[in-house]
């Protein structure tokens, strides 16, 4: 209890971040699908398939900041860990640039689910003072990034573990193929709104999956990577807890 | 091998997987992703009008430029302030147990 103080700077400053995020994620290069360029109705369907997922995480954040108080520091350093990653504008082989997603870490540590709210937030500002992504696109870009992405993240690492690969080993591949993911459900949510004339939802399937997955490729490789630099230092430093988060 | 020894490779590694595109395409334009699938849409769509517009936008690349190097410098932050936080020996009480997975 004597810590109250601390925690409440500690919220302060991720709503800082949380905040900061809005401004400075660039228009240019992003993932998130832009403003208007999905139909009101897949639009609001694709709003209303987050809805559930969003409660969810608000229940699975409640639950894990009161199971111990240091949670809630780890949850704002994934939300902050988001935030830098989004902000690095990468080359790619494609010759194009783009920029991870960050949310894998918070997957492993709290689960499918907690991220939906972080990423929810940060793509609403990013929406109205950056124009970076949309607010009639924010159903389908929560759903790729904050909760397709995330999901992906904890089964892959679930399943690695199982498996028998080292915990360095699931965290590489669960932020590795969960920035991935989340490009290849962008370009199928475009698709799905946009068939070819011709092809058909292949054709645009093949077309915006070559923009946007290709590209990513590396970038996956990259937030694999940075995702283990900081695993390794939480479980040196943090075992009891990521212990406790079942993230070991 | 020691943690930072691992994690100054790992970094070396995303280093290079980030230079190598700049290498072995110099004539890239290397523009955003989101652009080229705007250009897309407009391909297999040229009728397509987007129904909604942005409410604010940023005045130049330059802000732009400027408000994308804060948003790296404050999550950096944040993120170095609790790493330094959990790896203090002093802070917080003695939940504080290391452990050397070396």
């Amino acid at each position: 209890m004597m810590k109250t103080t601390t925690w409440q700077k500690l919220v302060l400053s991720a709503s800082v971040v949380l905040c900061a995020a809005v401004f400075f994620t660039p228009q240019v290069s992003a993932m998130h699908i832009m403003e208007g360029y999905l139909q009101p109705g897949w639009a609001i369907a694709w709003g209303a398939v987050c809805i559930p997922f969003l409660v969810w995480g608000f229940f699975s954040i409640s639950k894990s900041v009161k199971q111990s108080s240091k949670n809630l520091i780890l949850l704002a350093m994934c939300g902050a860990f988001a935030f830098v990653l989004s902000a690095l504008k990468i080359p790619s082989v494609s010759g194009s640039c783009s920029h991870p997603t960050g949310v894998g870490l918070g997957a492993v540590l709290f689960g499918p689910s907690a991220m939906s709210v972080i990423g929810v937030i940060i793509l609403l500002f990013q929406a109205l003072l950056l124009a970076h992504g949309g607010l009639s696109t924010l159903g389908a870009n929560t759903f790729s990034m904050a909760v397709a992405g995330p999901l992906v993240s904890f089964g892959i690492f679930k399943l690695s573990k199982k498996l028998g690969a080292s915990s360095a080993v699931a965290v590489f591949l669960a932020a590795a193929l969960g920035d991935l993911f989340t490009y290849v459900v962008t370009s199928v949510q475009l698709a799905m709104a946009h068939p070819d004339a011709t092809g058909g939802f292949l054709a645009s399937l093949a077309k915006f999956a070559g923009i946007f997955a290709v590209t990513q490729i590396p970038l996956a490789i990259c937030e694999g990577l940075l995702t283990v630099v900081v695993y390794n230092v939480l479980v040196k430093y943090n075992h009891k807890e990521l212990e406790t988060l079942h993230a070991l | 091998m020691k943690l930072w020894k691992k994690n100054l490779l790992l970094i070396l590694a995303v280093l290079v997987i980030a230079t190598v595109p700049l290498i072995l395409l110099p004539n890239a334009e290397f523009g955003g992703a989101d652009g080229q699938a705007e250009e897309a849409i407009t391909e297999i769509d040229p009728d397509y009008q987007p129904w909604a517009e942005s409410l604010l936008e940023p005045a130049s690349g330059e802000i732009e430029s400027l408000l994308f190097a804060l948003q790296a410098a404050i999550g950096a932050g944040v993120v170095g302030f609790v790493l330094g936080r959990v790896t203090s020996k002093k802070g917080g009480k003695s939940t504080e147990k290391q452990h050397e997975s070396n």
